[in-house]
C-alpha cells in the first residue's frame, strides 16, 4: 500500500514538527492561563457547593472531584511531557486527515493550498465549534461532557460538509445547502452550562479564548503547510 | 489486445485504491484524535488535560 506509506510517514513527520512547535506556543500562552485557573478551581472544590447548584453542575462538580483519586501525570516535568506527546499525537491525527485528502487530489499540492486546506480546519475544528462551545478553563461551569462532545462533533462535521459543498459544488443549490449545513448547529444551538456562579475571573476566560484561537490558527496554519510540503516530497515517485 | 487491457484495467483500479487506502489513513487519523480528545478513561483525559483545554475539546 504505497499511497498509505507515503501518507502515514508525511503525516508522522508534519506531526512530530507541528506537535513540538505547537507545544513550545502552549507553554507560552494556554498552560500558565489552565494553571492559574486550577487555584480557583481548587478554591471552588474546597468549599461546600451552594445550595442553589442544579444537579447537572454538582455531578459534574463530583465527577471533577473523581479526578483526583485516579491516575494523573505528576505535576512540572512530567505532566509537560504527556502535553508535548498528546499534542504529537492530535497533529499526527488531523495531518493524517490532510494529507489524505491530498492523496485524493491526485496532483501536487503546493504549500500555499496546503495552507488553505490547513485554514478549513481551523475553521471545521476551531471557530465553528469555538462558537458554540468557546475554549473552556477548568473551574468553569459547564454542560454535560456527552452532550457538549456530539454537539462538537456534529458542528465539525456539518461545517466540513458545508465547506465541501460551497468549494467543490459550482451550482446555485449546494451553495444554499452549504451555508446551510455550516448554520445549522447554531440554530439548533450549543449545550447550555448551567446558571453557577465561577470563581475564574472573567478577563482570565476571555484571554484563554482569545490565545486558544490564535494557537490553533498556528497550529493548523503549520500543519497545513508541512503536511503538503511532506507529502509532495514523499509521494514523489 | 492483452497489454491493452493491462493498460486499462489498473488505471481504474489504482484510482478506488488510493481513494480505500487514503480514507483508511483518515480514518486512522480520526480515531487518533478521538482517543487523545475524545476518550472518557480517565488516565487518557488526566495525560492529556491541558492538550484537551488547549485545543478547545469538551473537557470535565
Amino acid at each position: 500500500m504505497p499511497v498509505f506509506r507515503s501518507i502515514v510517514f508525511s503525516a508522522a513527520l508534519a506531526g512530530l514538527i507541528v506537535g513540538v512547535v505547537i507545544s513550545i506556543a502552549q507553554f507560552f500562552g494556554t498552560v500558565p492561563l489552565i494553571q492559574q485557573s486550577e487555584v480557583y478551581e481548587r478554591k471552588a472544590a474546597g468549599t461546600p457547593p451552594a445550595g442553589h447548584d442544579h444537579g447537572a453542575a454538582a455531578s459534574d462538580q463530583t465527577k471533577a472531584h473523581s479526578h483526583e483519586s485516579e491516575w494523573e501525570p505528576e505535576e512540572g516535568l512530567r505532566r509537560n511531557a504527556f502535553t508535548v506527546a498528546a499534542n504529537i499525537l492530535t497533529a499526527i491525527g488531523f495531518a493524517l486527515l490532510l494529507s489524505g485528502i491530498y492523496a485524493i487530489r491526485g496532483r501536487q499540492v503546493a504549500w500555499r493550498e496546503g495552507l488553505l486546506w490547513g485554514l478549513a480546519g481551523f475553521v471545521v475544528f476551531t471557530a465553528a465549534p469555538g462558537l458554540g462551545l468557546p475554549p473552556e478553563l477548568p473551574g468553569m461551569p459547564v454542560a454535560e461532557l456527552t452532550a457538549r462532545q456530539t454537539w462538537w462533533i456534529a458542528t465539525a462535521a456539518a461545517t466540513a460538509g458545508g465547506l465541501c459543498l460551497l468549494a467543490f459544488r459550482p451550482a446555485a443549490w449546494a451553495a444554499v445547502v452549504g451555508l446551510g449545513l455550516i448554520a445549522l448547529p447554531h440554530l439548533i444551538g450549543a449545550p447550555l452550562a448551567p446558571e453557577s456562579h465561577s470563581e475564574v475571573p472573567a478577563a482570565l476566560s476571555h484571554r484563554f479564548i482569545v490565545v486558544v484561537t490564535l494557537t490553533s490558527l498556528l497550529f493548523w496554519a503549520l500543519l497545513g503547510v508541512s503536511t503538503s510540503v511532506a507529502f509532495g516530497r514523499i509521494s514523489r515517485p | 489486445m492483452q497489454q491493452s487491457q493491462t493498460a486499462h484495467l489498473p488505471a481504474t483500479a489504482v484510482d478506488t485504491n488510493v481513494i480505500a487506502q487514503a480514507v483508511l489513513a483518515m480514518a486512522l487519523g480520526l480515531f487518533i484524535v478521538g482517543v487523545v480528545g475524545f476518550s472518557h478513561i480517565s488516565a487518557v483525559h488526566n495525560a492529556a488535560h491541558d492538550v484537551r483545554h488547549a485545543n478547545a475539546f469538551p473537557c470535565h
